[in-house]
């Protein structure tokens, strides 16, 4: 048991990506352990969306290796970074919006990906059951039958991640969750996620200083490409470092 | 090694052709990621123009004559420029985040066009002048009235089939007088000849071959086509403007730059060039409805292998895709390695792809390959939102 | 618990809904094969067959433009692919030792060599589909892995066009080039192919291959599959980082469609009597795509429809109006793409059929709160009306 938590499920090591000279990340050291809760902030442009369009393979690094559970995943692209258990969702709801609700959840909860097994293969009961049981955890089970068009912005939001979680992935990766959604919607979407913290690895990255207190355990900072600092929320607020980040260096304020 | 490098001018001029042509697709694909199909038929509309300036200086003696191409490129990229403006504001602004879409209506206006030019008579043209004056006079005296935006839908579906009949009753009427002025058409079905100024007419020998003045004229105009477009995006206000819509349209409508005007700006110059490359082959030989039609697919694909956003990507596709193609098609690489009996599969393989038609077979290959090492083009946006 | 009671209640009643429309389908096929013989004169009913031939290739593309959302301007390679292999296997209708007599124009003696497998029947009707799946599965691997896809694949697919276009115009020794391949004088089972009785049994054929395609493309579209070919055309990037290689779908359901083709273009080849390189022309191609335009994307019956409709208003209007067809033909391409973007089968359902109910007075079903429909007393009050 304490072997596993000490496990690595997410390790990287010097990672540098550049867009035509820019580094968008900068010599990136970051890791965490299996079942871990991880809030990463950071100022605008720091690099957090790259930072996963690396982890996901959307992007190749230009230097440096990502580890995930110890298999370096560069030879992986998209999909197949998927299959091994990486599940995204994207700062802006990313759900098929000709589909319903129920078979959203279908799509990403079939587990034989393949072209022609999707073509053959039909939903078993184990299935269907997975699907009902994700919207009730959702609260989506009225508007099963919903085209996911019509749904609202936080409806959409609670679907994507139960998206995520009927790929059932070890690592979640979760852009900006609450972005848009009312206070009640945020606290909803909170709670979501330290339910799924009990038995997935999470990675978050927000801006919602309120929301990141609610869930944060520990929280890593980017700038500028590079981790600026990491530790319990409390640490990284009086960090020196942070607050000249955040709030802007003290003769640039004075002048 | 002469043959070569007479083959390499005769690419060059023919990519410059492409070019020219391309540019004005190439700047709108870039801009509003829309395909315009009837892109050729923009050229064609540019290449009549040129013919009916031509008649027109017939009548002035030929000193006049040698000279009507100057007055041809100016009227030719008016032309166009009108019909893209048209075109923009008639249709494809309101498909923009469509582009498929935008194919089909493109597609459709290009019919309409072609057969335009073939059926274009006097009576017709009474017909869509009585149409727009009928249709858009009335759109504009009931826009007056103050519940305008609560009978605009009914107002346009009654104003438009109410128009369109009575121009049509009115053209029938007006070609049952059989006045022949009217009812004849202006151009024939059959293509038209343009006769090149005396001073385009031959050429500058170099040993056995001749470089006909007319594609050095051609080069030359693509050259200063080529300067005055960067000049014009790179050093004047609306090109600063066009680049920052390329780049990110929302942003630029928030800093207040009018991109309505801008796409309708860019549209309007992207079809002027296609009427100046238009008037161009005029140069190389007849033209008629279906001119168009023979360039467009080999401007497609220099836009596919140029990439976006990078004029100098577009430059060196088609002038590549030019010189390859003369190279094959006329069978100068398939004449080069007959001299030895050792490439004879060689020579071979070339003979067979060597006509102008079989080398689009072979060029389509290469670029099929080469989209597999870079399938954004040669220089690809970059980025993270590149591929969003 | 309750929900998962509905949903089977849900499914028995789906499963009820596609045997209904099985045997419609398979009602109107019929009426089509036994009435239409009898009404129209056999130019007529060859007209129709040859239309039955088209909608077929609609159906194929709309399975790769309305449901996955890939515009392909191409389809006439597959269709003329198609056609040139049925005629190839009816121009081989010689006594031993014999070769096709166009080739004696060209002085060629010898048959080239790719006509051979085309002296069997069965390798024949194989090849039919098989080749131009081949084909489209080839060109849509080359662009899908690099991720080519919007209008880019559209342009492609059309340059792809004009070179098979070329290719075949150009090759007098091996395909008779230009004047392309008379199949009408020629024999299928020792039977003029031209002559009455085969084209009202190639009517016949049209028909059966239609239904047969269109139940195809209805299992292709209603299951899981479908449903991630729509998620592709929703959001491609997503269904990726669903841990789904798109590439492999959508070579799949391009190698499909093609096929499809392929067959429409054999059955309207022995309908029109002979196939030439035009069958290629960028034009043609680009008109397919109309008629599923206009009978309404992502919609099965509307292709069928949109083919139908579309052939019979060119029909008759070039007959009337020859000068001005291509006005209309423009005008119709602006009209659907900017007025009825869903074509007219989907206005009559998202407008047309709701309004009718509503004159006739008629109860709508409401969806704006599906939590009734959900809700457990509801559903036991329903139940004991039911009783």
């Amino acid at each position: 048991m304490s072997e596993q938590t000490t496990e690595k499920i997410l390790e990287i090591d010097n990672l540098t990506v550049s867009f035509d000279g820019f580094k968008a990340l900068n010599d990136l050291n970051f890791s965490m352990n299996v079942g871990e809760l991880r809030v990463v902030i950071g100022p605008n442009g720091a690099g957090k969306t790259t930072f996963l369009d690396v982890i996901t393979g959307k992007v190749k690094p230009t230097e440096g290796k990502v580890y995930f559970q110890g298999q370096n995943l560069r030879p992986y692209n998209e999909h197949q970074i998927a299959r091994m258990g990486i599940g995204r969702k994207f700062q802006t709801p990313r759900v098929y919006l000709n589909l319903t609700v129920r078979e959203n959840l279908d799509l990403a909860s079939n587990r034989q990906k393949g072209v022609f097994r999707t073509l053959l293969g039909k939903p078993t009961k184990s299935d269907r059951r997975t699907v009902n049981g994700l919207l009730e955890t959702i609260g989506l089970t009225a508007k099963a039958e919903l085209q996911a068009a019509l749904l609202s912005h936080g409806e959409k939001q609670r679907l994507e991640i139960g998206m995520l979680v009927a790929q059932s992935p070890d690592l979640l990766l979760v852009d900006e969750p609450v972005a848009g959604l009312t206070d009640e919607e945020t606290e909803n979407v909170g709670n979501l996620l330290l339910a799924l913290a009990q038995s997935h690895s999470i990675v978050v990255i927000e801006h919602d200083m309120e929301f990141v207190r609610q869930i944060a355990r520990t929280v890593s900072v980017l700038h500028q490409g590079s981790l600026l600092c990491e530790g319990n929320m409390d640490e990284v607020q009086n960090d020196p470092r942070v607050i000249e980040v955040y709030l802007g260096e003290q003769e640039e304020e004075a002048a | 090694m002469l043959e070569l490098a007479v083959g390499i001018f005769n690419g060059f001029s023919i990519g410059s052709v492409l070019l020219l042509a391309a540019l004005g697709l190439a700047i709108v694909f870039g801009l509003m990621g829309v395909i315009n199909l009837a892109h050729g038929e923009l050229m064609m509309l540019g290449a009549y123009a040129t013919f009916v300036v031509q008649n027109i200086f017939q009548g002035f003696g030929d000193g006049a004559l040698n000279l009507y191409i100057f007055v041809a490129l100016p009227v030719a990229f008016i032309v166009s420029a009108i019909a893209g403006l048209i075109l923009e504001r008639g249709v494809i602004r309101f498909l923009y985040g469509r582009p498929l879409e935008t194919l089909l209506a493109t597609w459709g206006i290009s019919l309409i066009l072609r057969q335009f030019v073939r059926s274009v008579n006097g009576v017709l043209v009474l017909g869509i002048v009585l149409f727009c004056l009928l249709f858009f006079g009335g759109l504009w005296f009931l826009s007056k009235r103050t519940d305008w935006e609560r009978i605009r839908t009914a107002a346009i579906s009654a104003l438009l089939p109410l128009s369109l009949a009575i121009s049509a009753v009115a053209g029938v009427l007006v070609s049952k007088t059989g006045v022949e002025v009217l009812t004849k058409p202006w151009f024939s079905a059959r293509n038209v000849d343009v006769t090149p100024p005396a001073w385009l007419r031959g050429g500058f020998s170099v040993g056995i071959y001749q470089l006909p003045y007319s594609r050095i004229f051609i080069i030359v105009l693509t050259v200063l086509c080529l300067l005055g477009i960067y000049w014009f995006l790179n050093r004047s206000i609306w090109g600063l403007r066009i680049r920052a819509v390329t780049q990110n349209r929302e942003m630029s409508a928030c800093l207040g730059i009018p991109t309505d005007t801008v796409d309708a700006l860019t549209f309007a110059i992207g079809s002027g060039l296609a009427g100046i490359a238009g008037c161009a082959i005029t140069l190389l030989g007849s033209v008629g409805p279906n001119t168009g039609q023979n360039y467009i697919v080999d401007v497609f694909m220099v836009v596919v292998v140029g990439g976006v956003g990078n004029l100098f990507g577009t430059v060196i596709a088609a002038l590549a895709i030019g010189i390859v193609t003369y190279l094959i098609g006329s069978g100068t690489l398939a004449l080069m390695f007959s001299n030895s009996d050792a490439l004879q599969p060689l020579t071979d393989f070339f003979t067979f792809f060597a006509a102008t038609s079989m080398a689009k077979v072979m060029v389509f290959a290469l670029i099929i390959a080469f989209l597999q090492v870079k399938p954004s083009g040669i220089f690809p946006q970059k980025g993270r939102t590149a591929e969003l | 618990m309750n929900a998962e009671v509905g949903n089977f209640a849900k499914r028995q009643q789906q499963k009820k809904q596609q045997i209904i429309e099985l045997a419609i389908a398979i009602g109107l096929a019929l009426v089509f094969a036994i009435v239409m013989p009898a009404l129209l004169s056999a130019f007529r009913l060859k007209l129709l067959g040859r239309f039955v031939a088209l909608s077929i290739v609609a159906l194929g593309l709309d399975l790769i433009w309305g449901y996955t959302g890939l515009l392909s301007l191409g389809h006439g390679i597959f269709f003329a692919l198609g056609g040139y292999a049925l005629a190839m296997h009816l121009k081989l209708q010689l006594p031993e030792g014999q070769i096709p007599e166009f080739f004696t124009l060209y002085g060629v003696t010898e048959l080239p060599w790719f006509w051979t497998p085309f002296y069997s029947f069965p390798l024949t009707i194989v090849a039919i589909f098989v080749i131009p799946a081949i084909v489209a599965g080839l060109l849509g691997y080359l662009v899908f892995r690099n991720r080519i896809k919007g209008v880019y694949f559209s342009i492609l697919t059309q340059a792809a066009l004009l070179v098979f276009f070329n290719f075949f115009n150009g090759q007098q020794k091996l395909i008779n080039g230009t004047n392309g391949l008379k199949t009408d004088t020629e024999t299928i089972f020792g039977v003029l192919v031209g002559s009455e009785g085969a084209q009202l049994a190639f009517y016949e054929i049209s028909l059966l291959g239609l239904l047969l395609v269109y139940f195809l493309c209805r299992w292709l579209t209603t299951g899981r599959f479908g449903r991630l070919l729509v998620a592709i055309r929703d959001d491609e990037t997503r269904v990726r980082f669903t841990g789904y290689d798109p590439t492999g779908y959508k070579v799949l359901v391009f190698a499909i469609s093609g096929a499809i083709a392929g067959v429409a273009g054999a059955l309207y080849t022995v309908q029109t009597g002979i196939i030439t390189p035009s069958a290629m022309e960028v034009a043609f191609s680009i008109e397919m795509v109309i008629w599923v335009a206009v009978g309404g994307r992502a919609t099965l019956i509307g292709a069928i429809i949109g083919t139908l409709l579309v052939r019979l208003g060119q029909t008759f209007l070039s007959e009337q109006f020859p000068e001005v067809w291509l006005f209309f033909q423009g005008a119709l391409f602006l009209l659907v793409v900017t007025v009825l973007p869903n074509g007219i089968f989907g206005w009559a359902r998202d407008w047309g059929i709701p309004k009718l109910r509503s004159l006739l007075g008629l109860q709508e079903q409401l969806i704006t709160y599906p939590a009734l429909e959900q809700d457990p007393e509801i559903q036991q009050e329903r139940e004991e009306l039911e009783r």
